[in-house]
């Protein structure tokens, strides 16, 4: 299936975004994304393309979901090299990978085994948050922080942050104590940390917050979204960019909220239906020889000076 | 007559149906019994309250193509992943509600009421 040109409600929402975008060194939300099926390209509002000098850029990678054997797609691990060689065919390398969870489907240590095996041939760091299907062990994620906790000296359930060409990252972790009839949860401890760990930022530091499920709320009838983000996100309202990258949903959405853009991504395993368009979210199964063009990755461009991230969702078909 | 009495009565009718269809649905399992047999599937909990006698279990079996868990609100019991067609038993020996949910898709909850 060609991906559908996505044009996004660039101004609901947005209150005056010319104005803002003048007065801010940064933003995340200038970026109106042209998306077809051949070519994927983003246009910067209101700023000039993308100039070489000072830039870097990275990659999103959502839900590769090692280990799912369904009819939705039966061999996950082939379409995960296949996004991965769709990243090292990018124009500008990406200085590091965010997945943003759901490496595995049953949280064994085969499939994380598998799943490092497989990312290693990206050649860049990977940072990673858990989702739901990578804390399923008996110790609720222990298997998850004894792997990838160290390399980042995550604190609770994983959290934690790091700063790469003046942009400082946080890992937020959603997926973990989930209390019955709720979404995601960030819990308390976590939201107070991120509290210490913005407040000797300037707030023209652009930020990029990564966690698996959304931080809005998508979908409330099918859990899709974290019940005390607002209290989390209280914490960057003073900064001018803020850009919030989720996986969980299979699907690419996105949301502006006054200087916080939030996008979600697609997977490299398998689609889940749109909002409310089936009976539930279960894997969705496309039709024979459409399963790439609902799969993909997510390019993230920073250019220093510039007053956007450019952002550009590319499906698998567009190889 | 039938059609004027519930023209009239619409809430003894229903009042009747309510009571059959709770009779149905509260048919305890026995102590001996395999238990009941509940069924996840759509990403719900089918039916959703349970009611079995003291001793009595529950088998839930995962319909979905995404694995689920039943785990209890308090802690209680907790199921390992389930995936496409495992199930998972419990047996619950001392009276009470017990209100459950998947701890992957929280939005998922049911109840087992355990009488005497």
């Amino acid at each position: 299936m060609a991906d559908r040109p996505h044009h996004p409600p660039v101004d609901d929402g947005l209150i005056g975004r010319r104005g803002m975008l003048k007065c801010m060194a940064w933003a995340g939300t200038g970026v109106l994304w042209t998306v077809s099926g051949g070519v994927a390209s983003s246009v910067l509002v209101g700023g000039a393309q993308a100039a070489s000098a000072g830039a870097f850029s990275f990659v999103q990678i959502s839900d590769t979901h090692v280990g799912f054997n369904k009819a939705a797609n039966p061999d996950p691990i082939a379409t995960l090299h296949d996004a991965i060689a769709h990243v090292k065919a990018l124009p500008q390398q990406p200085a590091f990978v965010l997945h943003t969870g759901d490496i595995t489907h049953l949280s064994k240590p085969e499939q994380f085994d598998t799943a490092d095996q497989i990312l290693k041939d990206l050649g860049v760091p990977v940072f990673h948050v858990p989702g739901e299907h990578d804390t399923l062990d008996d110790g609720n994620g222990k298997v998850y922080l004894d792997r990838y906790g160290p390399m980042t000296k995550a604190k609770g359930t994983g959290y934690y942050s790091f700063d790469h060409g003046g942009v400082h990252f946080i890992a937020l972790i959603n997926v973990v104590g989930l209390t019955g009839g709720g979404s995601g949860s960030l819990g308390a401890d976590q939201i107070q940390w991120l509290a210490e760990d913005v407040a000797g930022l300037s707030s023209s530091t652009p930020i990029v917050v990564f966690a698996h499920m959304p931080l809005w709320d998508v979908y409330a009838p099918w859990g899709w979204g974290t019940s005390d983000a607002p209290a989390a996100l209280e914490h960057l309202k003073r900064f001018g960019s803020v850009t919030v990258l989720n996986g969980h949903i299979h699907q690419v959405t996105r949301k502006v909220e006054g200087n916080i853009a939030f996008h979600t991504a697609r997977s490299t395993a398998y689609p889940q239906p749109a909002p409310g368009a089936a009976p539930s979210p279960g894997p969705l199964t496309v039709p024979a020889g459409e399963l790439h063009g609902v799969l993909g990755v997510r390019d993230i461009r920073v250019v220093r000076g510039q007053h956007d991230l450019a952002i550009t969702d590319q499906t698998l078909a567009s190889a | 007559m039938r059609f004027r009495l519930a023209a009239h009565y619409p809430y003894l009718i229903a009042g009747g149906l309510l009571v059959a269809a709770i009779g149905v649905a509260q048919a305890p399992a026995r102590a001996a019994d395999a238990g009941f047999a509940a069924k996840i599937a759509n990403f719900a909990f089918a039916p959703p309250t349970i009611t079995v006698h003291t001793g009595g279990a529950v088998t839930w079996t995962n319909a979905d193509d995404d694995p689920h868990t039943v785990y209890a609100d308090n802690g209680a019991f907790k199921s390992h992943a389930l995936d496409t067609g495992d199930s998972f038993t419990q047996t619950f020996a001392t009276p009470g509600v017990y209100s459950y949910h998947c701890s992957l898709h929280p939005y998922m909850v049911g109840k087992v009421v355990v009488q005497r």
